[in-house]
């Protein structure tokens, strides 16, 4: 069995004001899990405390494998990834930032080339690979940040509102991707859209946060 | 006409490599080059501990470098004369009117420029840069070692205001190297020198020499701020 995730009374406030009441799910399938919801919501904030960069104020985050409990420590960590609304792309060449994540596991060489230039493709960015990352256009910048977290082949994959800002053609593209991933059948990927149809297409589970509670879609 | 004539002079003793000319211009770079080197590497390390560390009194210990930054070179100088002078507390270590005490002087210049600049460059790196390194799987010193690469141009920035500082201070040297003839005597004190026994051929030479470095450091700089800002 793979990685599985449960979280249960997760709360979080911001100087005060609760952002999240009392939160729990579990994702146990190797499936697409959609967040929709409005503005400041907590979609985010949920997402980063799922994705073990940032804490809660109080619940449990539960990673489990084969059965065990897992620690939050560094090797977990490695075993998922989370992709930001804002990517935080590195200033160094796009094939550079698509290998951070081998790299910073110790992993360089001619495999780990190969590996990053395959994942480029996949995202169609292999001609672009010697170009700053800063100068790209923001459809390519979100497929970068795809790619950047797909090279370490994540069991599970945060994305944030990964269509946010890119035009159609982008935004299919990345659809693509998702459903690749989907029937590969290998990744859970718990994502966040503002795209009601995208939602519709991608979930297998389709779930709506409001105002800091988490409800199945009717 | 009598400048006219010394900038002839000048001129020919740059372009016949004067073989003192070439003296003092290497002990000038080899001087601020070694107290460039060595305020980077206690500079940089600590400009990294103060960005990524929480510690008290921080707010204060920055406002406290950036004071230092303009200290004025010939009380560096005085400071360290009464360290190294023979009655002083290293007196004993027979420093004072050397080359190396004039390292001392200009790597105490040289500091708090690189700490605070290259600081000022580390927090300034966008925070999103941590979180997407950490959520990508890279350990806490993996996260600082990919932000002080972000902050790559501002240190270099930082370390070439503080070599430009440096090639052209007079006070602290001048306190400390004693401007021994072939031995401490540097670009800057030779013009001081050389000026007032009114011989401005070597002097107007020198500072030929110094305004094309300062062009060369200052056309560097502007490279490399370019550079960061085109990438960002
Ligand atoms: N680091 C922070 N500091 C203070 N307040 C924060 C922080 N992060 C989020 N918030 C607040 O928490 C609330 C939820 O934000 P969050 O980003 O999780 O919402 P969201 O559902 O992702 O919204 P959107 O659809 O606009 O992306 C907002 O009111 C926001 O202002
Ligand atoms: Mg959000």
């Amino acid at each position: 069995m793979s990685l599985a995730l449960t979280v249960s009374n997760i709360r979080k406030s911001y100087s005060g004001k609760p952002v999240l009441e009392d939160v729990s799910l579990s994702f146990d399938r190797n499936a697409v899990y959609v967040l929709t919801g409005p503005n400041g919501s907590g979609k985010s904030t949920f997402l980063r405390i799922c994705g073990l960069i940032e804490d809660a104020d109080s619940g449990e985050i539960v990673y489990t494998s084969e059965g065990g409990m897992l620690k939050h420590d560094i090797r977990l960590k490695r075993r998922i990834t989370l992709v930001l609304p804002r990517i935080g792309l590195f200033n160094t060449t796009v094939f550079k930032n698509a290998a951070y994540g081998l790299n910073i596991r110790g992993s360089k060489g001619a495999d780990a080339a190969r590996r990053v230039d395959e994942v480029l493709a996949f995202v169609g960015l292999a001609h672009k690979k010697d170009q700053s990352a800063l100068t790209i256009s923001s459809g390519e910048r979100q497929r970068l940040g795809i790619a950047r977290a797909l090279v370490i082949e994540p069991e599970i994959l945060f994305l944030d509102e990964p269509t946010a800002s890119i035009d159609e053609k982008n935004s299919a593209i990345v659809e693509d991707i998702i459903l690749d991933l989907k029937a590969g059948g290998r990744t859970t990927v718990i994502m966040t859209t503002h795209d009601k149809d995208q939602a519709g297409r991608l979930a297998d589970s389709w779930l709506t946060m409001h105002a800091g509670k988490l409800i199945p879609h009717p | 006409m009598f400048l006219a004539e010394s900038f002839k002079t000048a001129l020919s003793l740059i372009v016949n490599l004067n073989a003192e000319l070439l003296g003092i211009i290497f002990l000038s770079l080899k001087v601020s080059g070694s107290a460039l080197v060595i305020a980077t590497l206690i500079g940089l390390p600590l400009a990294a501990l103060m960005g990524f560390r929480k510690f008290p009194l921080k707010g204060v210990f920055v406002s406290l470098l950036n004071t230092f930054m303009g200290l004025p070179p010939v009380v560096a100088g005085l400071l360290i004369y009464l360290f190294l002078s023979r009655s002083g507390p290293l007196g004993f270590m027979g420093l004072l009117y050397t080359p190396s005490a004039m390292i001392i002087a200009q790597s105490i210049l040289a500091f708090p420029i690189i700490v605070s600049l290259s600081y000022a460059a580390i927090v300034g790196v966008d925070p999103i840069i941590s979180q997407a390194s950490r959520s990508l799987g890279a350990a806490q010193s993996q996260v600082s070692l990919t932000i002080m690469k972000e902050a790559r141009f501002g240190i270099m920035s930082g370390i070439i205001a503080a070599f430009g500082r440096v090639m052209a201070e007079v006070g602290a040297i001048l306190i400390v190297g004693g401007n021994i003839a072939g031995y401490t005597r540097v670009m800057t004190t030779t013009i001081a020198l050389e000026t007032d026994k009114g011989d401005f051929e070597l002097a107007l030479a020198l500072g030929i020499i110094l305004l094309s470095i300062s062009l060369g450091i200052n056309f560097l700089l502007h490279l490399v701020q370019r550079k960061g800002a085109v990438e960002r």
